[in-house]
């Protein structure tokens, strides 16, 4: 028999899209994008999860503010650290989650994501925490689920992944303190990353010094200097006096067309290697959000190295993903 | 507006932990104060005894059962435990003992961290209006207030202790 596989039709993004993430009091619902949080939530959220970083220390490493709730991690689109960041942070928050890989049940069977929806809310789950390769899957979801129900993006096509972008800036913020001084060098391709875009609005929200891109015209979005960057397209040039260094892994599997002439071309360019490192500044700190194509963006010297906080990032990541889940579902009830 | 002396209350809160730990009652015990009154007061009362190790912070905003109400308080500042609690004997401390709710989920909370031996409660003040069955152990003063008024410490230093009239609910 054949497999019909129904693409879920996702409409265009909305104009301001940002506007849905609050309800009517002006409390944060849904986590869909960076923008439109402005510095005092993007504060607040670093600020919480600061709190609960002391509970990963604990013998009981748990809180009950989540006790009852369900929450649903809607992955169609694989991912293994971020599913399970956001599984492991829902659980110290004493949450129940349930895992659905979409993309391997119901939507090769034909079934709607509206469907799959209603479905799951009939389930009486809290919140939805979804990865889509359509930009605006999850604005899609949360303008179509329950009232009750939030909902957290975790990655959205190209489009963005703000709890990402929130871990990055809370992992800056611990090593280097304020942002107003700070250089930051996003590196690689910008073109496909949902997360390079999350991280200059996230960074520029912050009033970061400066944030530049560094990378071929190719991978690089019509534009981009209109989002608030400095452009290199030079490694040399673009890593000087950097404080900061974002290595962006290449999405080889989103690649179309003649975008890169070949990988070992790529690294030999843009590769970081302790030699191109050593062009930052001394105390630079070097983050990728992972997962790392080793000797493709980064040299394993560096990812291994003593300026690198790729590890840190992923234990922050919970904090900053059980801050952004209490924020979210606290306060609902009359 | 009334101002009372929060001096004489603290000094008879640290006569009364101080009979308790020389008769052997409270034996080598650990002080752990609730934000953020109670880690004023707590502060105060772990000077005057001398105690050895640090004095521990509460946080209790992760606990607390009006979170379905009213979501998670701002500024949570991080309970810090810098020891283990373990087997020991804990005062926990606290400004105001009033419907006992906060001190149910500070124990809930220190629970979290081991198994104490014990657990004393001492309050700077006491007042009715319990709605759960907890009782403090040592009690700097208790105060007869309606629902209508309520006792503010202001801190941290000096600190200073008033009853007021509570803004009249919308």
């Amino acid at each position: 028999m054949a497999v019909v596989f129904v693409r879920p039709k996702i409409p265009k993004l909305a104009r301001d899209p940002w506007a849905l993430q609050f309800d009517s009091e002006g409390r944060l619902k849904h986590l869909l994008t960076i923008e439109g949080l402005g510095p005092e939530w993007v504060t607040r959220i670093l600020d919480t999860a600061e709190s609960f970083l002391s509970v990963t220390g604990r013998e009981v490493k748990k809180v009950p503010l989540l006790r009852g709730r369900t929450v649903v991690n809607l992955f169609f689109e694989s991912s293994t650290r971020t599913r399970t960041t956001f599984e492991l942070a829902a659980k110290r928050l004493s949450a129940d989650v349930l895992n659905l890989n979409i993309s391997t049940s119901a939507a090769t069977k034909g079934e709607s994501l509206l469907d799959t929806l209603r479905n799951i809310e009939a389930m009486q789950a809290d919140m939805f925490v979804v990865r889509h390769a359509a930009s605006g899957a999850a604005h899609f979801i949360a303008r179509h689920v329950e009232p009750h129900v939030s909902v957290l993006n975790a990655g959205d096509g190209r489009h963005a992944h703000p709890t990402q972008a929130l871990l990055d800036v809370f992992t800056i913020r611990k090593i280097k303190g304020d942002f107003t001084p700070l250089r930051v060098a996003i590196v690689g391709d910008v073109l496909h990353s949902r997360v390079a875009r999350s991280q200059i609005h996230a960074l520029n929200t912050l009033n970061t010094g400066e944030v530049r891109v560094i990378a071929p015209r190719t991978l690089l979005p019509a534009q981009v200097e209109k989002l608030g960057v400095r452009v290199f397209h030079d490694m040399r040039e673009g890593l000087r006096d950097v404080d900061v260094i974002i290595m962006l892994r290449l999405q080889r599997e989103r690649m179309e067309g003649a975008l890169l002439p070949t990988e070992d071309e790529f690294f030999r360019l843009y590769g970081l290697t302790p030699e191109k490192l050593a062009w930052a500044k001394p105390d630079a700190i070097v983050m990728h959000p992972g997962p790392a194509n080793r000797g493709v963006e980064i040299d394993s010297e560096v990812a291994d190295g003593p300026q690198s906080v790729i590890l840190q990032q992923v234990s922050n990541g919970i904090a900053v993903r059980m801050a952004v889940m209490s924020l979210c579902m606290g306060g609902r009830e009359e | 507006m009334q101002n009372l002396d929060v001096e004489a209350l603290l000094h008879r809160m640290e006569q009364d932990l101080g009979k308790r730990i020389e008769s052997g009652a409270l034996h080598d015990p650990l002080m752990v104060g609730i934000h953020t009154g109670g880690v004023w007061v707590a502060e105060r009362l772990h000077a005057a005894l001398g105690l050895a190790e640090p004095l521990g912070k509460l946080s209790i905003a992760f606990y607390r059962d009006d979170f379905t109400h009213i979501g998670l308080h701002p500024q949570v500042s991080p309970s810090s435990l810098p020891f283990d609690i373990e087997g020991r004997n804990v005062i926990l401390v606290d400004d105001v003992l009033y419907t006992g709710r906060t001190i149910r989920a500070a124990m809930n909370e220190l629970f979290d961290f081991g198994r104490p031996a014990s657990v004393v409660l001492a309050v700077l003040c006491d007042r009715p209006g319990r709605e759960l069955p907890i009782q403090a152990d040592v009690v700097g003063d208790t105060f007869m207030l309606d629902h209508h008024e309520q006792i503010v410490l202001r801190g941290p230093s000096p600190l200073a202790l008033t009853i007021e009239q509570r803004a009249s609910e919308e």
